[in-house]
């Protein structure tokens, strides 16, 4: 999938992932924390090595926190129990310990109001943000979003981008896969294109998107603008 | 129409005095043997399939044949063999314990499939959310994806928890002072079957509420997303 990638993120960067289907974007994302795993290479968050053979994995994964494209909210629990359930039993939190942080989360996505309502309850935006907010409880070093807006319809994506932004402004280094062009333009340091396993270009996004070396890299830009 | 003769066979009054308190017995027995039946071989169920999504190849091949195995025997068999063959090994039991031992055996064949199933019906991106957040494995499967699995394999585990259940009857084979026990030797020592007539009603108190339970479970449990 992925060959030979070098990718260095600075603390309280943004960072954007493009490229076409099968390009390894989600792949690199995901062996940022693990849920898949480099055949060779390292991982280095925060200074840990990630990949290194003795490594607590779980240990590592709660500074790391990751947001799906599918919102992946666990649905027979409340929003506030999907928020809490890894403070209370990953870091042993005692239950208003966990509750109190848990609504200091949803608080910090607009969601404070909604926490007892289930996940069937709730709109595409509304979910996303909880899973944000089950992110952010464990206070993350780094947020990792795969494709985070992909699965909602139009009219809600800018509510889930408006808590990124907000995230973006507190300092949070993040590495978004998506393909929300204007917001990458808005909010990106940095915009990284993959293709075919490796990062064929990257820089500032006026650059990637208006005066890009690579002509794949053009045409790319150039189709997904149509769409949007 | 012989009305009189059925009558006379089947609701002997007479008959029915004389054998119900043996068909009472039998039902406690048979209570207890069905709760001991269904909490060992849920469990039993359960954990398999609890170890088996941990992924240890060889493992899961022993899981996998000893569900077969027990999805496959008759429970009658599997009794016959714990009962008359163990004893040659040095490994003698009860006739209750060998009758339990083998319903457990079997429920737990059947659970175990039913777990897995409703393990794997959930999908990978819980498991996933889960792991991000820090998780362990085991973390993950108590808390995020069995209380979600388990209710979709609540419809048919109770139905077969009922028909295993019901299998204590094969214990009779075996001289367990159940129910169907003391029915049939009650009718052949009465020369009247009045109390199989009695067995079956014994079985329609302890059961109706058993399957009219379930499909209240069934209908509280039924999944929304």
């Amino acid at each position: 999938m992925l060959k030979g990638i070098d990718l260095a993120v600075a603390q309280g960067e943004l960072v954007f992932i493009i490229g076409p289907s099968g390009s390894g974007k989600s792949t690199l994302l995901r062996c940022c924390n693990r849920l898949e795993e480099p055949t060779r290479g390292s991982v280095v968050i925060d200074g840990t090595d990630i990949t290194a053979p003795q490594v607590d994995i779980n240990r590592v994964r709660q500074k790391i926190g990751m947001v799906f494209q599918s919102f992946n909210l666990y649905p027979h629990m409340n929003a506030l129990g999907n928020v809490t359930l890894a403070l209370r039993k990953v870091q042993r939190l005692a239950r208003a310990e966990a509750e109190e942080k848990g609504m200091a989360a949803l608080t910090r996505v607009g969601l404070a109001e909604k926490a007892r309502a289930y996940p069937n309850e709730l709109s595409g935006g509304q979910q996303q943000r909880v899973a944000i907010a089950r992110a952010l409880a464990l206070e993350p070093r780094i947020l990792l979003f795969d494709e985070p807006t992909s699965a909602l319809d139009p009219e809600l994506v800018g509510s889930v981008l408006k808590v990124m932004r907000e995230l973006r402004e507190s300092g949070m280094t993040m590495v978004v896969v998506s393909h929300e062009m204007q917001f990458a333009r808005a909010a990106a340091d940095r915009v990284v294109f993959m293709d075919g396993g490796v990062i064929l270009e990257q820089g500032r996004p006026e650059k990637i998107f208006s005066r890009p070396d690579h002509a794949r890299v053009g045409e790319f830009v150039a189709r997904i603008a149509s769409h949007h | 129409m012989e009305l009189q003769r059925l009558a006379f066979s089947f609701f002997n009054g007479e008959v029915a005095s004389r054998y119900w308190l043996d068909i009472v017995h039998g039902m406690w027995v048979t209570t207890y043997l069905a709760a001991a039946v269904i909490a060992t071989g849920l469990g039993l169920g359960l954990a398999l399939a609890m170890v088996r999504s941990f992924q240890f190849r060889p493992v899961n091949v022993l899981i996998v044949i000893f569900a077969d195995a027990f999805r496959a025997l008759p429970a009658l068999v599997v009794i016959i063999v714990l009962f008359f063959a163990f004893p040659y090994v040095d490994l003698a039991m009860s006739a209750f314990t060998a009758t339990w031992l083998a319903l457990s055996l079997v429920l737990a064949a059947f659970a175990e499939e039913i777990f897995w199933a409703g393990i794997l019906s959930v999908p990978k991106g819980q498991t996933e959310a889960a792991r991000s957040t820090g998780m362990s494995r085991l973390q993950t499967l108590t808390y995020v994806i069995l209380p979600q699995a388990v209710r979709l394999t609540i419809p048919p585990l109770t139905n077969r928890m009922i028909a295993i259940t019901k299998g204590t009857a094969l214990g009779s084979v075996v001289a367990v002072h159940e129910i169907i026990y003391y029915a049939s030797s009650g009718a052949s020592e009465a020369g009247n079957p009045t109390p199989l007539t009695l067995g079956a009603l014994a079985y329609l108190v302890l059961f109706l509420p058993v399957v009219m339970a379930s499909r209240w479970i069934e209908t509280r449990f039924a999944w929304k997303r």
